[in-house]
């Protein structure tokens, strides 16, 4: 079946199975490597991406289901100018990852958690991310790095 | 891991979606936030034919204050529930459930209605709905049919829709001076319940439920009983096990999963003001 998705602001239109969950249309159809696939088993957040601005997991969702949608992934996060968002930005200066992998995950679900409340505490963070593990970590960068973003001028615009 | 392949059909309206399900009958299902079937059909669990897509169906995303009830649009996400304005000023145990439910990724996509429809007995949602007294709107070829929750939930998830019905709405009845309790044990943030207990106080009366307690969602009659008659919070969540047929697994034992039962009851009876 032929299916047009909004991806980072461009239309894409690929004739894809209806069995294609998004996480391999993104990855395969679209080319973007980026989203990681985990557990493949809605469990570690690693494939979240950003669909009509909420997170979600890509490896639970039909490509079919969101057709006609708008979904953002780690490549369309940098801003317009080549600086990079505010969450990436976060994890760069609070050393938020180590082995990466989770990463992309992590910056879609905190921009997500930001966008629903601009001024979190640290439980609101910390709870929020319960859908995204993490390795290596132990979370304490991250946390930081959310908490970091939170305050940056560009989350306020 | 991919799903089998099924025939898959985006439908544009409620009579649409009924009409291929009494088409297909029982090889179709239907798809709404698809957190509960896709899962299930990456597995391999579920291998149906037709997909039925409803989640383009946005007219049964809503909740409503209606005179004798919340009503809950059976495609509301559990995110859109938890953060209604309406749902936290008036039942603001639903609110509060709606919000525990997976991650906040889950909450984005899954909704209630397929979260009961799915009849799983380690959910959230069935056994509070179940305490509070709900109803459950169905529609189907000939019309719409009001049922009750403590005759939905039929067996092993199975749930008393036929296979031609569509769930579109959840009624919720709001006493307005409820106080309730609702407990949870996971070993993990995200994980399902081990189990799980819901009560209910008002002036109406009282409600208790039993999460991953049987092969359905329970609710306690005994113990419901027992509050009733005088029973302190203590007293009644003695009789929390009774009827009970929890599985075992490497979470716990039966004996182990009726003892915490009795814990968690006469906490949220505890929280509930018993």
């Amino acid at each position: 079946m032929q299916i047009e998705i909004t991806v980072n602001g461009t239309t894409e239109s690929h004739d894809v199975e209806a069995r294609t969950l998004l996480v391999y249309y993104l990855r395969d159809a679209v080319g973007l490597k980026g989203t990681n696939i985990g557990c493949d088993t809605t469990s570690c957040g690693a494939c979240t991406v950003l669909l009509n601005g909420q997170s979600v997991k890509s490896c639970t969702v039909l490509a079919a289901q969101v057709a006609g949608d708008e979904v953002t992934t780690i490549e369309g996060m940098a801003l317009e100018d080549g600086r990079m968002h505010p969450v990436q930005q976060a994890f760069q200066e609070c050393h938020g990852l180590q082995c990466g992998y989770c990463t992309p995950g992590m910056v879609m679900a905190i921009t997500s958690l930001l966008a629903e409340n601009p001024e979190p505490t640290e439980e609101y963070i910390r709870l929020g991310l319960e859908g995204n593990l993490c390795r290596c970590t132990g979370y304490h960068n991250i946390v930081a790095a959310a908490l970091a973003a939170s305050g940056a001028p560009e989350m306020h615009q | 891991m991919i799903p089998a392949s099924f025939d898959y059909v985006r439908v544009g309206s409620a009579d649409e979606a009924i009409g291929l399900l009494s088409e297909h009958g029982e090889d179709a299902k239907l798809l709404a936030g698809g957190h509960s079937l896709l899962p299930l059909m990456k597995l391999r669990l579920a291998q149906p034919s037709l997909l039925v897509d409803i989640g383009p169906l946005r007219e049964f995303s809503y909740v409503t204050d209606e005179e004798d009830y919340l009503a809950v649009g059976a495609l509301t996400r559990h995110h859109d529930i938890a953060v209604s304005p309406l749902t936290l000023s008036s039942v603001p145990l639903l609110a509060h459930v709606a919000g525990q439910i997976g991650d906040p990724q889950v909450r984005h996509r899954g909704t209630i209605g397929g979260s009961i429809c799915h009849g799983d007995p380690a959910s959230d949602l069935p056994a509070v709905l179940l305490a509070l007294g709900a109803t459950f709107v169905a529609r189907g070829p000939n019309g719409q049919r009001e049922i009750d929750a403590k005759d939905f939930f039929v067996s092993f998830f199975e749930v008393a829709l036929k296979p031609d019905e569509l769930l579109v709405e959840i009624r919720v009845p709001r006493p307005s001076d409820a106080r309730w309790g609702f407990e949870k044990l996971t070993k993990r943030a995200q994980d399902w319940a081990i189990v799980g207990a819901v009560a209910v106080r008002s002036a109406s009366g009282v409600g208790v439920g039993l999460i991953n307690m049987g092969p359905v969602p329970l609710r306690s009659g005994a113990v419901e009983a027992a509050v009733l008659s005088g029973a302190n919070a203590a007293e009644a969540a003695q009789f929390a096990a009774e009827g009970t047929e929890p599985s075992a697994d490497f979470n716990g034992s039966v004996a182990y999963r009726q003892h915490v039962a009795r814990v968690l009851v006469r906490r949220a009876l505890e929280k509930a003001g018993v």
